[in-house]
């Protein structure tokens, strides 16, 4: 068994608070320290195999986005390490960094923002390659048209400029341009997201189609479970800024554990006959500033006991290489929710 | 019964420099009391300029050229100026997909809601301030009344969009036009807001406009469908007979393209081609260029099919299966 070629290790990020004048004084009148931090990511580890697609799940400021980045390398985590291949991506040691960024590439949910709308996009396309020189010169043309047509676009698209393409082709060149650079990882941020239904099938199963041809290794970061059913080998659940639940999308989809997957499901509305009977999550989702204690989900959790707000659960197999992070899973393997 | 809301071959054109095109072409549609009409599209259907055009909000260089707009006994289009401003907000109000398109960042969100109570009725400042409260623990707020105190930006989203259907409650109005509502907010939170609507329309007896792009909430919320193509409604009918025997390919399309109804990995029914420029519209069906079913004569103005109650504008509608 080779080694995974993504492996991300206790990761944490927190994103300092500047403090003002006044929220010193009245944090010093109060007897707190001035400044928090918004822990936007804490103690996530998850590995990818290569050929994988692993899929990150959850609401605004769950922390998926952020994660995205520390993986991109735009990020470097507070604590932890991130190995792509064994070596470190994310070090902050900006030289090693820059070389090995080149590797995993990320395509962003707005390709109407992630596209330079003065640049031809061949150009767009090619830059990144002709900078690492992982094309000549006289290549360069020929495998921006192939790069293109593998996208499914015209090959002379390239001396076109982004405001004549409509949101599904622009995806499509953001596509190119990351495949562009041969990276071992992709990271979709959100993707499809931005897409009219019609549109992102096209580009789902451009990417399936991709995937199957080039053997892709990808983190696809998304709200949208259904979509994340399709594409998605595994899923990890993630709730404030910690990953509650992991396991094959097959078995989390057929029996979601974690109480908040649960609920999650539970509130997606489904394309079917018939009105739905909504079993909403109650309360909102806590201020990633000031996380609850214990187990951030227990303000909302049905299941909730007294465990739960004194101790954060931890991540524990539940079998077949599922782990949840609840304390009705504590028990072991093969052991249900309580219902 | 008579319908809340009719409305009869509403047109709406927008003179561009590349000519005039129709953004909304003969729609017409009704909803009865207590019910809730999904209005289905991709961007650039027309949809939401179909919500806009309904309560006169549309500007230059848009205009209402034509139809009826019947709130109740009302023709909103016969309206002077003033008499229409006094309509919105009282009779047919409208949610927006941003909360703060409705709210003011500035006033507190009682002093705004007591300020849309009195501007159509006047009464003490106290009362309207109670009858706020009312409308916000009727969405589902918790402890209204202190968050009359609070400003726009002390809120979560999902707050603030509950905050601006209360508003739009507060007149009791007969219809809710509501653009994209839900779109920008967290599933956990749609559902809670898709379940205070559901249990609105049945305990207020408002009729509901919901426009949306998203299937799965219409399917799962609304009474009746109506699906927009090119300014053009295409399909109409019960939500179980359009999500379950669409007509129009179009409907079909749309709905074989949502994933998690076929198997992982495979590849998703698509629809190819993308939605046509409103100004390079093919003649006859708008549709026919992208259509599995299409032949010569769909180069012809498609004939209104008829099932029942249930329509498509096609000439080759699905059969049932």
């Amino acid at each position: 068994m080779t080694a995974p070629l993504l492996e991300i290790d206790t990761v944490s990020k927190r994103f300092p608070l500047k403090a003002t004048l006044a929220d010193k004084v009245a944090a010093r009148l109060a007897g707190r320290r001035a400044g928090g931090a918004v822990h936007a990511v804490t103690d996530v580890s998850l590995t990818v195999d290569r050929g994988e697609v692993v899929g990150i799940v959850g609401e605004s400021g769950c922390g998926k986005s952020t994660l995205g980045r520390i993986v991109s390398g735009i990020y470097a985590p507070t604590e932890g390490t991130v190995l792509l291949d064994g070596k470190p991506i994310a070090t902050g040691r900006e030289d090693h960094v820059n070389k090995l960024t080149t590797r995993v590439q990320m395509i962003h949910q707005d390709p109407f923002a992630s596209l330079n709308p003065r640049m031809k996009v061949g150009e767009t396309i090619s830059e990144g390659p002709r900078t690492h020189g992982i094309v000549s010169a006289s290549e360069v043309t020929d495998r921006t048209r192939a790069l293109l047509e593998q996208v499914g676009l015209r090959g002379d698209y390239a001396d076109r400029l982004p405001h004549q393409f409509s949101g599904g082709q622009r995806q499509r060149i953001a596509i190119a341009r990351a495949l562009a650079m041969q990276p071992d990882l992709l990271v979709l941020d959100e993707a499809v997201a931005s897409l009219d239904v019609s549109i992102q099938a096209q580009v789902l199963n451009l990417f399936l189609d991709l995937r199957r041809d080039l053997g892709l290794t990808a983190l696809f970061i998304s709200h949208d479970l259904s979509v994340v059913r399709h594409v998605c080998d595994r899923v990890a659940i993630m709730y404030l800024g910690r990953v509650v639940e992991l396991a094959s999308a097959e078995r989390l989809y057929a029996d979601p554990k974690h109480p908040y997957t649960q609920a999650l499901f539970a509130s997606v509305p489904t394309l079917g006959t018939g009105r739905q009977d909504f079993r909403p999550i109650k309360g909102e989702i806590p201020s990633p500033i000031d996380p609850p204690p214990g187990c951030a989900f227990h303000p909302r959790c049905p299941f909730a006991g007294p465990r739960c707000r004194a101790e954060i659960p931890r991540l524990t197999e539940a079998g077949s290489g599922r782990t949840v992070a609840c304390h009705l899973n504590d028990g072991g393997v093969g052991q249900e929710a309580a219902a | 019964m008579s319908a809340a809301l009719d409305i009869q071959g509403l047109t709406t054109r927008f003179d561009t420099r590349g000519g005039s095109v129709t953004a909304v072409d003969n729609v017409s549609f009704s909803v009865d009391r207590g019910r809730i009409m999904g209005l289905v599209g991709e961007s650039g259907s027309g949809k939401s300029v179909t919500g806009f055009s309904i309560l006169g909000l549309i500007d230059e260089p848009g205009r209402v050229t034509d139809g009826r707009v019947m709130v109740e006994d009302t023709d909103l289009r016969s309206l002077s100026p003033d008499h229409l401003r006094s309509m919105r907000g009282r009779k047919v109000s409208m949610v927006f997909q941003d909360p703060m398109m409705t709210l003011n960042p500035v006033l507190r969100i009682g002093d705004q809601m007591a300020m849309a109570v009195r501007v159509h009725e006047p009464m003490s400042k106290t009362r309207a301030l109670e009858r706020a409260r009312d409308a916000l623990g009727t969405v589902g707020i918790p402890s209204p009344e202190e968050r009359l105190a609070a400003y726009p930006h002390q809120l979560s989203g999902g707050m603030r969009q509950r905050v601006a259907i209360a508003t739009a409650l507060l007149h009791r109005p007969a219809v809710i036009i509501a653009d994209e509502p839900t779109t920008a907010l967290d599933v956990s939170i749609q559902g809670q807001i898709l379940a205070e609507v559901r249990r609105l329309a049945d305990e207020t007896h408002t009729a509901i406009v919901w426009i949306t792009h998203d299937l799965a909430v219409v399917s799962s919320l609304a009474d009746d469908i109506c699906v927009m193509y090119a300014g053009k409604i295409v399909e109409r009918g019960t939500a179980e007979e359009v999500i379950g025997r669409p007509r129009h390919p179009y409907t079909r399309g749309l709905l074989d393209s949502v994933p998690g109804q076929h198997a992982p990995g495979s590849h998703l029914p698509q629809i190819p081609g993308s939605t046509p420029q409103l100004s390079h519209l093919p003649s006859g069906c708008p549709f026919r260029n992208r259509c599995p079913r299409a032949t010569d004569v769909c180069a012809t103005t498609p004939p209104l099919a008829r099932f029942g109650d249930h329509t498509a504008l096609c000439h080759h509608p699905m059969e049932t299966t």
